[in-house]
């Protein structure tokens, strides 16, 4: 009957794209984190009473951020291909679209997070500065720990967002369902492939907000 | 050992100067239990950040055990910090950790290993009365339980002064009083010294023994408990004995009094220190033959013994009577004041 109501529907090419855009989220959403969290760090601590206080770090690294964050994602992609093809060899392909991924990301999630630690309370911090503990243990032990469950729900918010980057990346050749519908589905006039598609995102969508708000709601003991 | 010489904080915000603290000069024995009260703005809670530099002081020095806080380089500022434990008003606990990571927080610090770190975890978990509770959230505990974890962990590195900047006053008067009695019995079996903010005159009355009013950045007054709230000078010192003893309307009183009770001497007794403990009032009647009424007064106790006002009636054998007074008057340390002389 699926093959009567979808005639060109062929599972196995929904499997290979359904996996590139697993492949291509979960990569850049690995990079995004990291990144993100060193971006939003040097935020935190170089900006005004902070720990690193420093106007000149703090203005380059807001500068950047501010920057990546105001370049379209489609033409970001465009701009990068000359990165892309120095690191990766290629501008084809899923491992092609994460460095657009991650640095479309990363600063989006970078703001997140510096929101985050800022919510930290400042009478901890200053605690364990009380206890005679170095920086590095007031990040790791005071500032990660205690903003973990909006580190993560931030990470959920980016992560959905990166779903409709890979999309948008597929759309001139990195792959994935995105990839799917706009050549197989649009200009081949195969509708039903486009719907199937729409519809696979929205079910990956979903499951990454449902792990997101289960791993916050797991962490937060407040 | 702490002394203090001519520490002075200045905060500078768009370019007007704050003193927030003033050439403060101050000496604090160990083992004493110190306090330091003024109202908010007095510079109190600066001073005390002063002590282990979470505020650079503008000028003056600090020495704590012979070590000179204010020359000390970052790391062993931070080695220090370890030897002075600080309890905050808000608590401060990390929500992210159960009540023992709490208190084992300073040891990780310190760098001690895991097995020491959780027998001390454990002892100071009994020291301070939470015992079954190591498991849970500081989100599950109630006020006056995260202030013991506060406590525990302030205590965790052993150290031998332990800050406590307003620490109960975001706790109910009940709970105020159980975290009160813990920090006197942590100052007995420890023996650290406590300095200790607050702008509640009871909290000072219940367990310091020496006391700092501060005003303006500046120390006002200072000394003994008992000296301070039987002898105020400044009007800030008067204000806040009188959050204790109510407000001076004996002059009123005293007409009343006289004309109320006909016959009889009045006398007003002053306590000050140890003999209120000695029952005097019972050991006049059982000694001399006289009656005595109490009228009215006022006893509050200290670390330092007994303060207060006392108005008696005495009446009986005007000899007997005589011989009463003088026995107060040379044996004991109750100031006497004879108000009507007639019988």
């Amino acid at each position: 009957m699926l093959t009567e109501l979808f005639p060109s529907i062929k599972i196995e090419d929904f499997a290979v794209a359904t996996y590139e855009t697993f492949y291509m989220t979960i990569i850049a959403l690995i990079g995004t984190f990291i990144f993100g969290i060193l971006l939003g760090l040097l935020l935190f601590l170089t900006s005004k009473g902070g720990l690193w206080e420093n106007k000149m770090i703090n203005f380059i690294t807001a500068t950047f951020v501010n920057v990546f964050r105001a370049i379209p994602f489609i033409i970001l992609i465009l701009l990068l291909f000359p990165f892309t093809n120095l690191l990766i060899g290629t501008i084809r392909g899923p491992n092609a679209a994460l460095p657009a991924l991650i640095i479309g990301a990363a600063p989006f999630y970078g703001r997140l997070v510096e929101i985050a630690l800022r919510e930290v309370d400042k009478g901890v911090v200053e605690a364990a500065k009380a206890m005679g503990a170095k920086t590095r243990t007031i990040i790791f032990k005071v500032l990660l720990p205690e903003s973990m469950p909006a580190l993560v729900s931030g990470i959920t918010v980016t992560a959905i967002a990166l779903i409709g980057y890979t999309a948008m990346a597929g759309a001139i050749g990195a792959g994935g369902l995105g990839s799917y519908a706009y050549y197989s589905g649009f200009q081949r006039r195969d509708f039903d492939i486009v719907l199937i598609c729409s519809v696979l995102i929205v079910i990956i969508v979903f499951l990454f907000q449902f792990i997101g708000d289960f791993i916050t709601r797991k962490l937060d003991k407040r | 050992m702490i002394s203090i010489e001519g520490l002075s904080k200045i905060f500078t915000t768009n370019k007007i100067k704050t003193t927030a603290v003033d050439d403060l000069t101050l000496s604090i024995d160990q083992g004493d239990i110190f306090g330091v009260i003024g109202y908010s703005g007095a510079g109190k809670s600066t001073f005390v950040r002063l002590l282990n530099r979470l505020e650079e002081p503008t000028s003056g020095r600090i020495f704590i055990n012979d070590q000179e806080i204010t020359a000390l380089s970052k790391s062993k500022l931070r080695a220090a910090r370890q030897d002075i434990g600080m309890v905050f008003q808000h608590f401060n606990l990390l929500w992210s950790r159960t009540v023992e990571d709490n208190i084992a927080f300073p040891l990780e610090i310190a760098g001690i290993g895991k097995e020491e770190r959780k027998k001390r975890v454990q002892s100071l978990i009994d020291l301070v009365g939470l015992t079954g509770k190591e498991k849970a959230y500081p989100a599950q505990l109630s006020g006056g339980q995260k202030q013991r974890v506060g406590i525990a962990r302030a205590l965790a590195n052993k150290p031998s002064v332990l800050l406590c900047d307003e620490a109960t006053s975001a706790l109910d008067p009940e709970t105020t009083n159980s975290i009160l009695e813990l920090l006197v019995d942590i100052n007995k079996q420890l023996g650290l010294t406590i300095i200790l903010i607050t702008h509640e005159m009871h909290v000072i009355r219940k367990i310091c023994k020496n006391v700092a009013v501060m005003e303006n950045g500046k120390i006002v007054e200072e000394g003994n408990v008992l000296d301070v709230f039987s002898h105020p000078k400044s009007p800030v010192t008067k204000k806040f004995v009188q959050q204790i003893m109510g407000y001076d309307e004996e002059d009123y009183d005293l007409d009343y009094l006289i004309n109320t009770y006909k016959h009889g001497k009045i006398i007003r007794l002053h306590f000050v220190g140890e003999t209120t403990n000695d029952a005097l009032i019972s050991k006049l009647v059982k000694t001399y033959d006289i009656d005595i009424s109490i009228l009215q007064g006022k006893i509050t106790r200290t670390q330092a013994g007994a303060y207060g006002t006392l108005f008696i009636q005495m009446s009986g054998d005007p000899d007997e009577v005589t011989e009463a007074i003088i026995y107060v008057q040379n044996e004991t340390s109750v100031e006497l004041e004879v108000v009507r002389d007639a019988d």
